[in-house]
């Protein structure tokens, strides 16, 4: 009687065993089918991006076409090919006089409604093109080629002819302001605080600091930048300088707490042997405590980088969400950076744009898998074990 | 010529000047470094002339942009060059007539380097003053428009209704914070089960070699930017949301505060699972051979034994995850709505404190009207709260820690 009770207490004990260890495995299989679903949905989504409606078709370079561009090309073909990209002409006949006079048949860029057409997604091509499309695809006029416009070109009203390369360029303009600022600072911080700063008040007020400006929505950095860097000091709006100032306060935290770990790794043994053989406490630091916690200072900066260049919400307060075709030649031009691109094209209601954003972001997230994978590489490479 | 020119042509004029001089020092006291007795490497005589020479027009640089950025003085950049030369000249004869065997070279340059360092670790300093001065005081802006209890109490926003003389029941924030509050529990109510739940397998269940590619593969779901998940949420989840409501017969927006909410779960996972996978290792092993001695299950154990010991840590890892949730910008921006909306019901649009943030400030209104001005009164609440948080959190982790080391 009594062990009946205890078997069906053992049968019960090991099904809730069972129960929560198959709950605690369905929650990991959970988050990681979110990762696989998120890649799956992005990469379905943006890989079509990178291929483009090209059509072949008669060039006329004449005086007439000179003048009104829209001549170069026959007139059932105007209405499928891109007038983004007509409009060119009339400069590149003035830059090249020498095909002057001559028709060349050469592969244009199509409409974005064109392209979408052709593969297969939502458009609002009008059924007479769409005949007119499919005749050329019989004959082998038409074709999907790689996208270079969308490397090679900024933003553009024109959706085939939106491209991602202003967008990159204010990227790195904002990253070497912000390594320029946060990387010797973060470093100098972590560097005093961890080897030289006495334990008083002081340092203990700045190690709560920091510890808080870690926590702080990123937003908030934002509202730091519009009213102190824009209104106070007269930054200009939406310059690479304001952006990558604003970043650079966001990532300094991050920059110290790592740094101060990897100074931390590095065993005390090391700065008593310098000590002993007559060296000052900084060159103890300088010459052998710095050079052995340089793969994991690197790391960290590297991580905090990343962590920067896909930031956008500060960004966006202090004005980089301008519509920007051109890339920045300076610091203090309106520039726009990769993250708020792609907010930029999430807004726009033309379907063409959405697969763009999809690219954009498939260039963004390798580049910060990239980033990070480097900086993984680089701790396992370099990193001392003591 | 303006001050920042003349900046410009100070570092590409003076500066290789200065190093060229520093680096002739050091080869003069290298070349009689055998036959006289000097107190510092040659090195160090030469970083020695070369601050003698930049340091004072530096601090002459700072001195007149931060006088000029208050716009209490201004030079022109030729005056300052001219000035920084002089300068420059002076402290290179002044150093350059100190130079001798007993000068002690050495720890005058460690000093300079200590006080660089020092000032650098003021910076963290001031940006936290900068932040908390800089929304404070337009916030004080906001507040002598519209009165702070009205601000906290009202449940009605409507800043575009709102001009700079009548402001009065326009600025009520309880709906804005309502739905933050939404979005934030139903972001907690994803990632919490979930992330605890992974950290206890990670910990306590799977092999070694499972634990190297979960936790990785997790942390890459903390490293996608937040306008990413932003664009996940507005063009796939939101539109499978309104779908499955659909199918259970309930009418779902768009801009539902569902969508955002999950969205930001998934994005929150991993810093929950990371955190208390750390805590819950940290739990020393002889609590579980213990339990597992007097034999009960592994589950028992993680339920009765190790979760509990583990709790404050896993209380701190949840806190951060709020504050970042509350703070989170680009999910919302792109998937929730605009409207303020006070409602229970999560299938309805709602707006985020966030989100009225950017939207104030993103629009064209002047800086000083009263809609731009009540993101900084946004801000200074959201401000306050997550510092709460973080104190909170910071002060839990510490009893936790003093527990167990």
């Amino acid at each position: 009687m009594n062990n009946i009770t205890a078997t069906k207490r053992t049968k019960r004990r090991y099904l809730s065993e069972r129960l929560f260890k198959g709950s605690a495995i369905f929650a990991l299989s959970l988050a990681a089918s979110f990762l696989i679903f998120f890649f799956y949905t992005m990469i379905s989504q943006g890989l079509s991006a990178f291929s483009q409606a090209e059509i072949l078709v008669d060039v006329h370079y004449n005086e007439s076409s000179k003048k009104s561009y829209k001549k170069a090309i026959a007139k059932e073909h105007r209405s499928i090919v891109s007038r983004g990209w007509t409009r060119t002409l009339p400069l590149y006949m003035e830059a090249h006089p020498e095909v002057m006079g001559t028709t060349t048949s050469e592969w244009v860029t199509a409409t974005a409604d064109v392209d979408q057409y052709l593969k297969g997604k939502p458009n609002r091509l009008k059924s007479k093109d769409k005949r007119k499309v499919d005749a050329l695809q019989k004959e082998g006029k038409i074709k999907l080629a790689f996208n270079t416009n969308f490397f090679t070109r900024g933003d553009s009203k024109m959706a085939e002819l939106a491209g991602i390369k202003s967008a990159v360029i204010g990227s790195i303009y904002v990253l070497i302001v912000t390594i320029l600022i946060a990387l010797p600072i973060g470093v100098m911080t972590a560097v005093y605080l961890e080897e030289f700063a006495p334990d008083n008040r002081t340092t203990q007020m700045i190690e709560v600091n920091i510890n808080n400006l870690a926590a702080i929505p990123s937003i908030l950095f934002g509202l730091l930048g519009l009213a102190i860097f824009i209104n106070f000091f007269g930054v200009p709006r939406s310059s690479a300088l304001v952006g990558g100032l604003t970043l650079a306060l966001m990532t300094l935290p991050v920059i110290i707490i790592t740094t101060r770990a990897a100074l931390r790794a590095v065993p005390h043994s090391i700065r008593e042997a310098a000590y002993g053989l007559g060296a000052s406490k900084w060159q103890a630091v300088f010459h052998h405590v710095l050079p052995l916690a340089l793969p994991g200072i690197l790391t960290g900066s590297i991580i905090g980088l990343a962590q920067a260049m896909g930031e956008t919400a500060p960004l966006l307060i202090v004005g980089m969400m301008a519509y920007i075709p051109d890339s920045p030649g300076s610091f203090t031009e309106a520039a726009t950076v990769l993250p708020a691109q792609i907010f930029t094209w999430a807004g726009e209601s033309i379907r063409a744009y959405e697969e763009r954003t999809a690219a954009a972001i498939l260039v963004l997230l390798s580049i910060l898998l990239s980033m990070n994978s480097l900086a993984i590489w680089l701790r396992k490479r370099f990193e001392t074990r003591w | 010529m303006n001050i920042f020119d003349s900046i410009f042509y100070f570092c590409i004029s003076l500066l290789p000047v200065a190093a060229i001089a520093a680096w002739m020092i050091r080869g003069r006291v290298h070349a009689q470094f055998r036959d006289t007795h000097w107190r510092s490497l040659p090195a160090h005589y030469g970083w020695y002339i070369f601050i003698c020479m930049i340091l004072p027009s530096s601090v002459l640089f700072l001195l007149v942009s931060t006088l000029h950025l208050l716009t209490l003085y201004s030079a022109s950049g030729a005056t300052l060059l001219s000035a920084a030369f002089l300068l420059t000249l002076w402290g290179g004869w002044y150093g350059f007539k100190n130079i001798n065997p007993d000068l002690c070279a050495r720890e005058f340059v460690e000093s300079v380097i200590r006080y660089l360092l020092i000032s650098a670790a003021f910076i963290s300093i001031l940006t936290t003053i900068g932040i908390v001065l800089a929304i404070i005081f337009e916030a004080i802006h906001f507040f002598k428009i519209v009165s702070f209890w009205e601000f906290i109490t009202g449940t009605h926003w409507a800043p575009d209704d709102a001009t700079s003389g009548n402001t009065s029941g326009m600025f009520g924030s309880i709906p804005i914070f309502a739905g933050t509050f939404m979005i934030t529990i139903i972001a907690m109510l994803v990632a919490v089960p979930i992330g605890i739940l992974s950290a206890v397998f990670m910990s306590e269940y799977a092999s070694e070699r499972v634990r190297n590619t979960a936790k990785p593969a997790l942390e890459i779901l903390a490293g996608i930017p937040t306008v990413v998940y932003g664009f996940f949420a507005a063009i796939t989840v939101s539109p499978l949301v309104v779908k499955f409501a659909d199918s259970v017969g309930l009418q779902a927006d768009y801009t539902n505060a569902l969508t955002p909410g999950i969205v930001m779960g998934i994005m929150i996972i991993p810093f929950i699972s990371s955190l208390s996978d750390d805590v819950i290792r940290a739990v020393p092993r002889a609590l579980r051979d213990g339990s597992l001695a007097l034999g009960t299950t592994i589950s028992e154990t993680v339920k009765y034994i190790v979760l509990p010991a583990a709790l404050p840590g896993i209380i701190a890892a949840i806190l951060l995850g709020v504050s970042r949730a509350l703070g989170e910008t680009m999910i919302v921006v792109m998937a929730a709505g605009l409207r303020p909306n006070l409602t229970w019901n999560p299938l309805e649009g709602m707006t985020t404190v966030t989100v009225r943030i950017v939207d104030a400030l993103t629009g064209d209104q002047a800086f000083d009207s009263p809609e731009t001005l009540s993101a900084f009164g946004l801000g200074l609440v959201l401000l306050v709260i997550t510092l709460l948080l973080n104190v909170v959190s910071i002060y839990v982790t510490r009893r936790f820690r003093s527990q167990y080391e």
